[in-house]
């Protein structure tokens, strides 16, 4: 009688990872029509529009997406994630997956060994609607009262702050250096700091919630975003494809939409 | 109890749980860097994060302390309604995840949030970005672990010796701290530690509401973050400082006050 209550919860657990192990070896079997696409996670609107139209054109295809920082996916594609595109929001991060597992060779002997280029993203400053601290140019940074958010260096658009402000001539200290650029904007958005510096594409997405300001010396921190198909692609041909899609003036229309600039 | 048979039914799950929990932290020793691993530790900047997790962990295990051993005997020893509904909004900081938990903190207490915006109108108090806000983040996160704790062990613990203190004169706070908190001092003792534990590894409410500033508000997760982004070797080492001295404090302070 004692036993009883242990006995159903090692038949539970028995049952458990049956069901685990199973749907395991599910996973495991080819990913028939299935395309893995890594991107950094300012593409998710632009790459989710562009994937329906790709489903659309080729019945039976499916798109799936990984979304997440340029930095995430490279580390999860070195460790083997099932990755068969990567697009990155950097040179950098694209040349550390080139240097780890590479690309599919066939596709970087017609398109280059280090991805094709395929969008660019400039910096802007960002600021709340009603701009509290009357910023008008980098210069307006560097005071004392204006409470600034940037990037941390280690992220891509933390290295692009660092090389803009180096070529305006600005030296400043910001209250914060956030992880991502989102958290950057959402910082800007809540009026928890009187300015960020973020990409365009944040400043067009985040609509009439911030102000977004042009600045000359941005044009020397253009960030390149590389795409490539992958040395582990199940279906290259399928991963080119997606790829001539995303280069296509189609691509182009959309990214141009959505605040990203051409190559 | 009888003796001989092992229980293998027990201990085989024991040891799959056990190794399920170990073994991610012997890929962080196998990966690490060994041969660098001591200029890399010794770096200022490790030592400043470092510095600022331990004491903003510990402050906010006082404050948790402090009015969480309250809130616990509020639920475990007064009537009064709603009182399901108060221990199930307890535990809400443990469900939500802790991004969300720094966003509501910002809308509560930032420059425009609801209190903040008079804190600093009033006070010129600004309370992100100060290592206040790191404090006050890991609070949110960790009281909850120390209050269910402490509930648990006075809901476990024997009432009639605070009714025969009762009987004999001592008023209610009295018993409290005479009877009551001695009582369940190593169900204190745990979540404390609980709670210091969770403060340390605190990373998602810190970074959200306290922002990442080197020295100010950058603690040891957030410092692992931002290394992981451009050299995972750096952010293994400060991982494993951080594992390191979790343990030993952990496992100091059980030997001294909480298993003497």
């Amino acid at each position: 009688m004692r036993e009883r209550p242990l006995r159903s919860l090692c038949a539970l657990t028995a049952v458990l990872l049956c069901v685990c192990a199973c749907t395991a070896d599910g996973a495991g079997r080819g990913r028939d029509g299935r395309l893995h696409v890594f991107a950094a996670a300012s593409l998710t609107d632009v790459f989710t529009d562009l994937a329906e139209e790709f489903e659309e054109r080729r019945p039976g295809t499916e798109v799936v997406f990984n979304f997440a920082g340029s930095s995430d996916l490279a580390v999860q594609i070195d460790s083997g994630a099932p990755a068969d595109v990567f697009a990155s929001a950097d040179t950098l991060t694209m040349e550390r997956v080139v240097e780890e597992g590479g690309l599919d060779t066939a596709w970087a002997e017609e398109h280059g060994g280090r991805g094709a280029v395929f969008a660019t993203n400039t910096l802007r400053i960002a600021v709340p609607p009603d701009n509290p601290a009357g910023v008008t140019e980098p210069a307006d940074l560097a005071d004392d009262d204006v409470a600034v958010a940037l990037c941390a260096r280690e992220v891509p658009c933390g290295a692009a702050s660092v090389a803009a402000l180096e070529a305006a001539g600005v030296d400043l200290t910001p209250v914060t250096y956030e992880e991502d650029v989102r958290a950057v904007l959402t910082k800007v958005e809540l009026g928890e700091v009187d300015a960020g510096l973020v990409y365009a594409t944040d400043v067009a997405a985040a609509g009439t919630r911030v102000l977004g300001l042009d600045f000359p010396e941005a044009e020397e921190a253009v960030n390149d975003y590389p795409i490539a198909v992958l040395s582990g692609a199940e279906d290259p041909v399928l991963a080119a494809a997606w790829v001539d899609l995303v280069l296509s003036d189609d691509g182009v229309e959309v990214l141009t939409a959505a605040g990203f600039g051409a190559p | 109890m009888r003796r001989g048979r092992f229980p293998w039914i027990l201990v085989l799950p024991a040891l799959t749980g056990l190794a399920f929990l170990v073994l991610p932290l012997t890929g962080l020793l196998v990966r690490a860097p060994w041969s660098t691993m001591g200029d890399r530790v010794t770096e200022p900047e490790v030592l400043t994060a470092l510095w600022l997790s331990l004491s903003t962990a510990t402050v906010a295990t006082v404050v948790s302390l402090l009015l969480g051993v309250p809130l616990a005997w509020l639920l475990a020893r007064a009537e009064f309604p709603g009182r399901r509904l108060v221990r199930a909004l307890v535990t809400v900081p443990l469900v939500i995840p802790p991004v969300v938990g720094g966003v509501a903190l910002l809308l509560v207490l930032g420059r425009n949030g609801v209190l903040g915006r008079h804190l600093d109108t009033w006070f010129g108090i600004t309370v992100p970005f100060t290592p206040v806000a790191v404090v006050l983040a890991q609070v949110f996160v960790a009281m909850p672990f120390l209050v269910i704790s402490v509930e648990g062990a006075l809901r476990g613990s024997d009432r009639r010796y605070e009714e025969a203190a009762a009987t004999l004169g001592a008023g209610r706070v009295a018993v409290f701290a005479h009877v009551t908190l001695p009582l369940v001092l190593p169900g204190i003792g745990a979540g404390a530690a609980l709670c210091w534990a969770r403060a340390l590894g605190e990373f998602g409410a810190t970074i959200t509401f306290a922002g990442n500033f080197p020295g100010t508000t950058q603690t040891m997760p957030l410092a692992v973050y931002v290394a992981m982004q451009r050299d995972p070797e750096a952010a293994i080492v400060l991982s494993l400082v951080l594992l390191l001295v979790c343990v030993v404090v952990l496992a100091t302070l059980r030997e001294r006050w909480i298993d003497p």
